[in-house]
């Protein structure tokens, strides 16, 4: 797992409790993994409030129901795996060590983002020395990347793996068919990482597909799969580890279906009024966050005052990222044309 | 008139690769330039469908690759396109130099993604280059039809961020692949097909670069300039011998369709006064287009008539000989117009 923000020791030891599983993480590595959950939620919820307020730049993507799901995988992998988010895995960029200050920087287009305004909100915030691929808008077109890096590990002979995520409605492609069909042919060490959240922008997967078979499509392509709660954080890192191991060991490609809800929109301009209100209070009870929460809580891992520690914490690394993208420069428009060819 | 055959009109016959003798058929300059580098850089390989084992592609080009540098190396992949091109965009991040085969330049539209919206962009977005090169055998003439004719190089070179190469003679087609394999940047090398057995040249033993970017003049002339590439640098050249000694022509092979040599055509006009511009792409919005607003706009006080364009029609390349003859500029329509050009 990697490292993470420093959060207090732990103040006193109880009796696990049994929603927590049995996995190698010491109390402070599961404080962490709710902290990148927290402060993915945070950062979430502050950009919403800056499109809203009318200081944002184009459109934004939400998170909202997905942070378990990014952070669960994100901190199974090793520092020196490749991995290839989309735009609902902003826990996975901040638990691999790229700062919302660029993060916002990006997400308001300017010089200090990642892209240095060449790119919007999360697309294209790629960053090789942080083991970042970056993404086009062409859900599921970072299964090629992923695929090539993967090759490339088997290629050097090296023990490394990579990951990539797509939605639902990106397995209905027909890259998600080569890709998973290749990737078995090629045995590479790829974990393909599917977020079931119901909706593809606003079509249902009933609408989708002939049924809710994505772990049958890609067996019978020769990828092993599992399917995984999306909203249980320990669930989705003790699948992701596995795959992500069993890829590193030679044992070839697998995927995870982690089932989850979108919560919010497509994107800030969406209001989603498509999806049913019961089926988000459904989803609402089992947010990722507060259901992390109360299982440490109940374990005695963390307490009020941890809670409200990582909650200031969190509130103060977004309010500092937003003054910095706010207070940094635009870039130059006499750069406009630099940078095409390397 | 051919009528062209089986295996859309190509010959089977093997052609031994790296062959030392100084003089190489566009085919084999091709293999040994991409076995040089092969040997050269271990992060350099090859993908695309029926390129390994004894097989060696459609067209022969890693004809006993696989023997040499093993199936590591040389790898075969299922019928993906977009896929395996999309994968070259990884290994390439990964510091790999994939060089891809599509089987015909045709079937690269089912690449599209990985190619012009992925790899094009992605050193401008994010700052990694992408360093592969994709070979796709294009252009007509054999009687091959829609899918197996298309010369789709303005798709790219409407593309910022791919660099676009469409070389004519063997000792360029060598150099140049050099020179596409070691930029790191995305290069579609176009390698016409119809000249793969039927062109053979001098063709240096060895490391052999061409710059990317520089046109070469293939003939030099005073009256008329020829601005052309790939296969019509051949009929331009036939051309040219033919309207001789009435008119003396210039050819410029532009080897390189992005980055434009600009200068070599500018020179060449301002040279002459008069220009065509020939390619077997569609006339309409192609490369020739841009070649022709150029000399429009930066030596328009040079031109003694206006720029003429040939190239095919706006039509899908048709199959049958009388109708792709039609459709396909050829020396006979080149020596036609560098006539009328030089009557204007």
């Amino acid at each position: 797992m990697t490292s993470a923000r420093p959060s207090k020791p732990p103040s006193r030891k109880r009796k696990r409790a049994r929603q927590i599983r049995d996995l190698a993480l010491s109390d402070q590595e599961r404080r962490n993994l709710l902290y990148w959950m927290r402060l993915t939620r945070t950062l979430d919820d502050r950009l919403v409030a800056l499109w809203k307020q009318g200081r944002g730049v184009g459109g934004t993507f939400n998170q909202r129901g997905h942070e378990a799901i990014s952070v669960g995988t994100g901190a199974a992998l090793r520092p020196d795996d490749i991995v290839a988010p989309i735009h609902r895995d902003l826990g996975c960029y901040l638990i691999r060590g790229m700062t919302p200050r660029r993060i916002v920087a990006n997400q308001l287009g300017r010089i200090t983002g990642v892209t240095r305004g060449r790119d919007a909100n999360l697309h294209g915030c790629g960053d090789l020395s942080l083991g970042i691929i970056g993404f086009i808008s062409h859900i599921p077109q970072s299964l090629g990347p992923a695929l090539g890096a993967a090759m490339s590990f088997t290629y050097r002979g090296e023990e490394r793996a990579a990951l990539t995520y797509l939605g639902d409605g990106g397995t209905t492609t027909g890259v998600f068919h080569e890709a998973l069909n290749m990737a078995a042919v090629r045995a590479a060490p790829l974990v393909v990482v599917v977020e079931n959240n119901q909706y593809a922008y606003s079509t249902p997967l009933r609408q989708s597909m002939a049924g809710d078979n994505i772990r049958a499509r890609s067996e019978a392509l020769g990828v092993p799969a599992a399917v995984v709660d999306g909203n249980d954080l320990e669930a989705v890192y003790q699948c992701a580890e596995a795959a992500l191991g069993r890829a590193r060991s030679g044992g070839g490609p697998s995927l995870i279906e982690a089932k989850t809800m979108r919560m919010l929109g497509h994107a800030i301009h969406d209001g989603a009024e498509y999806v049913p209100p019961e089926l988000l209070a459904e989803w609402e009870a089992k947010d990722p966050i507060v259901r992390y929460e109360r299982q440490l809580q109940e374990a005695g891992i963390v307490d009020d005052s941890h809670l409200r520690e990582m909650a200031d914490n969190c509130r103060a690394v977004c309010e500092d990222a937003v003054g910095f993208a706010e207070a940094s420069d635009w870039p130059d428009p006499a750069d406009v044309e630099q940078g095409v060819f390397a | 008139m051919s009528s062209g055959g089986g295996n859309f009109g190509f010959s089977e016959t093997e052609v031994p690769a790296g062959r030392d003798d100084g003089e190489m058929t566009y085919l084999e300059a091709i293999s040994d330039g991409l076995r040089i580098e092969m040997r050269r850089d271990p992060n350099v390989l090859v993908m695309g469908q029926d390129i390994g084992g004894d097989f060696g592609g459609a067209f022969k080009i890693t004809k006993g690759f696989e023997e040499e540098f093993g199936a590591r190396r040389v790898i075969n992949t299922p019928l993906c396109e977009q896929t395996f091109a999309g994968a070259a965009n990884g290994m390439a991040l990964m510091g790999l130099r994939p060089v891809v085969e599509m089987q015909f330049a045709d079937f690269i539209s089912t690449a599209f993604d990985a190619i012009v919206h992925y790899a094009a962009s992605n050193f401008y977005r994010w700052g990694a280059p992408v360093p592969w090169v994709i070979r796709a055998p294009c252009d007509g003439g054999i009687r091959s039809g829609p899918y197996h004719s298309g010369n789709p190089e303005a798709w790219f070179v409407h593309t910022p961020g791919l660099k676009v190469v469409a070389p004519s003679m063997p000792a360029d087609a060598k150099g140049l692949l050099i020179s596409a394999i070691r930029d790191d940047n995305p290069v579609i090398f176009f390698e016409a097909k119809n000249l793969y057995r039927s062109i053979r040249g001098p063709t240096p033993v060895g490391e052999h670069i061409v710059p990317l970017g520089s046109a070469r003049v293939a003939r030099e002339g005073s009256d008329v300039s020829v601005i052309t590439y790939g296969a019509q640098v051949h009929q331009a050249l036939t051309a040219a011998g033919e309207v001789a000694p009435e008119i003396s022509a210039e050819v410029v092979d532009l080897r390189t369709l992005k980055p434009l040599d600009e200068e070599a055509i500018l020179a060449s006009v301002r040279k002459t006064g008069r220009a065509l511009v020939v390619h077997s792409a569609t006339r309409l919005a192609g490369v020739g287009a841009e070649a022709a607003a150029l000399m429009a706009d930066a030596a328009f006080q040079y031109l003694d008539a206006p720029v003429e364009r040939l190239g095919g029609l706006d039509t899908p390349v048709p199959f049958s000989p009388p109708l792709e003859d039609a459709y396909r500029p050829d020396s006979a329509k080149i020596a036609a117009a560098l006539r009328r050009l030089a009557a204007f």
